[in-house]
């Protein structure tokens, strides 16, 4: 009963429609335990709505109808004793554009722990350990420990989606999902943020959306390729990328389209 | 490699010379450029003329005493006190019946309502609505509060009907400045396990505050100045009370109110001195145009105060 879990996130014919449309193609799919999986596909064909699944955020857009079954750490997320709350605590994400609340980077930090605590339980020196490890996990630390009062959008673009990251943090994730987490940011700012995901790696289950072929094989040890909202191909990234089983993954891959 | 073209191929030309195509286009900009200008000049004359105008012509009798008077001589002499407080009264009472409801409404309509007919309904009903000509409401204030309701003309029936007018544009403006707080704030707080109320409360509310209070605060102008609304449902010609006592009014009763007075002084009164009337029409319009200034420095001191 005790081993580890192998996948933490698993789905079995997961079909979902924005109204009529149809997003999501009877995904099945089991994303390993602790790992770095990267999802890559044209636009349009279902990323980010597949990401949103895995905390049930996407009911907050609009009229949304999911079918299907998923299971996030062997728990399945439709059971009605399942707390949204809690599973969004448990997976968290990140953005396409750095999305920091115009606030200071501490409370940004100390965000969530505010949301779900009453005043009088949390302490300040509770709240201060909290942003000095979230800060340094993410690798901030030291550059803005002198300046936590400041607003969060003074930091450069790459500083706030570590903040972004690091907003995630003080509520203990097990899965961290990153939508295009570098595609705002430049070259410089792009390794920094693989170099911290290298670092949560173990830590968190990480899922990374991602337009950047070099990047999904730098980065994740198992690649997910989608096309039209179905599930083509899901294998190691090094043999996805250098023996894909499915033509259409290799003509993707190759830049033949897309 | 013949074919080949290239800026090494050839001697370079400078092509960036005026032609009569060119200089066309720079005198059409010119022009559309005088013509914008002109209509916003024009656009200011009148008021100016307006205001100038007016208060040339109230200069006689302005003065603080003219605001804190009673009016005697049937109307032919004193001040104005009666319809200054009657309409500080209803406007005050309007908006405090009508910011929260509408305030929450649009929160409701922006925030949770999925799309189905009925929400469509009610945003359709609130731009209509926003439309109607204030006789209209007027009407409905007469039918359902002075009688059905049974507050009789009062300051009560008044304010409301002024309150059933302000709404849909109170809900309007609200839905507006809501939906301009940027997507990404919510998302983020969502992602973080709030609920949708604590994303209001947190991220949505204070980053549309401003917008809304100027929304609401625009609504007091507009009420302040109508007539028709609260002459079947709550204004009299002439209302006694002691001058410059403030609590002069209950509820029930019924009041004077500036609009009203203007139109009284200058339609039904006989022989009533010149400046009397744009006396009061000067104290309308300050009151109004104060409230709108008070608008803009409450923005300019929210936005600048915005933590982003
Ligand atoms: N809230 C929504 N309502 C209706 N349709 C939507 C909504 N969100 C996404 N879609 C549609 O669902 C499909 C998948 O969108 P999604 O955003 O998941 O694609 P994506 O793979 O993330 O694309 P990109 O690479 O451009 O980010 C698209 O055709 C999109 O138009
Ligand atoms: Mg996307």
């Amino acid at each position: 009963m005790n081993q580890p879990v192998e996948f933490s996130i698993q789905t079995k014919g997961l079909n979902l429609w924005y109204g009529n449309f149809q997003a999501l193609r009877d995904v099945s799919l089991n994303v390993r335990h602790g790992l770095i999986t990267s999802l890559i596909g044209p636009s349009g064909c279902g990323k980010t709505t597949l990401l949103r699944c895995f905390n049930r955020i996407n009911e907050r857009y609009g009229s949304v109808k999911t079918e299907g079954e998923i299971k996030v750490l062997e728990k399945n997320i439709y059971d009605s004793d399942i707390s949204l709350i809690e599973l969004r605590k448990a997976v968290g994400m990140v953005f396409q554009r750095p999305n920091p609340m115009p606030i200071s980077i501490y409370e940004n930090v100390v965000f969530g722990l505010r949301l779900h605590h009453e005043r009088s339980e949390l302490h300040k020196a509770d709240l201060d350990v909290a942003v000095e490890s979230a800060l340094t996990e993410v690798g901030l630390w030291k550059n803005t420990k002198d300046r936590l009062k400041e607003n969060a959008l003074t930091l450069q673009l790459e500083q706030q989606q570590k903040l972004c990251i690091a907003r995630l943090i003080p509520l203990k994730p097990e899965v961290i999902l990153m939508d295009e987490p570098c595609s705002a940011l430049d070259v410089d700012g792009t390794r920094a943020i693989e170099e911290l995901m290298f670092r949560l790696k173990g830590r968190y289950t990480i899922l990374i959306v991602t337009h950047n072929m070099a990047q999904a094989r730098r980065v994740s040890d198992e690649c997910v390729f989608m096309l039209l909202g179905e599930l083509i191909e899901h294998l190691p990234t090094e043999e996805l990328f250098s023996n894909p089983q499915n033509p259409k993954t290799a003509d993707y891959i190759e830049g033949r389209f897309g | 490699m013949s074919s080949m073209t290239g800026p090494s191929s050839q001697k370079p030309s400078a092509h960036f010379i005026k032609t009569d195509f060119v200089r066309k286009k720079e005198r059409r900009e010119l022009m559309a450029q005088a013509i914008f200008f002109v209509m916003a000049v024009l656009m200011i004359v009148p008021l100016v003329l307006i205001v100038s105008y007016l208060v040339y012509k109230a200069l006689p009798i302005l003065s603080l005493e003219f605001l804190f008077k009673v009016p005697t001589r049937g109307m032919r002499d004193g001040g104005i006190w009666p319809a200054l407080l009657g309409t500080v009264y209803l406007v005050l009472i309007s908006l405090v019946v009508a910011t929260p409801i509408g305030v929450l409404a649009a929160v409701y309509l922006n925030e949770y309502a999925r799309e189905s007919w009925f929400t469509r309904i009610v945003n359709l009903a609130v731009v209509n609505l926003a439309g109607v000509p204030s006789i209209v409401h007027a009407l409905f204030g007469l039918g359902a509060f002075v009688v059905f309701a049974g507050m009789g003309r009062s300051i009560l029936a008044a304010s409301l009907t002024l309150a059933i007018m302000t709404l849909p544009v109170i809900i309007a403006s609200t839905k507006e400045s809501l939906a301009s707080v940027p997507r990404s704030f919510r998302e983020a707080c969502w992602n973080v396990g709030a609920t949708r109320w604590q994303t209001i409360r947190h991220v949505v509310l204070p980053n549309s505050i401003s917008g809304i209070l100027t929304g609401v605060i625009l609504q007091v102008s507009r009420s302040a100045g109508e007539t028709a609304p609260i002459m079947f449902t709550g204004a009299v010609f002439y209302k006694a009370i002691q001058q410059g006592d403030v609590f002069a009014y209950g509820l029930l009763d019924q009041c004077m109110a500036l609009s009203m007075h203007l139109f009284t002084l200058s339609t039904q009164v006989p022989d009533v001195p010149e400046a009397l009337p744009y006396g009061t029409a000067v104290v309308l319009l300050v009151t109004v145009l104060s409230v709108n200034a008070l608008s803009i420095i409450f923005r300019v001191y929210l936005r600048s105060h915005r933590k982003w």
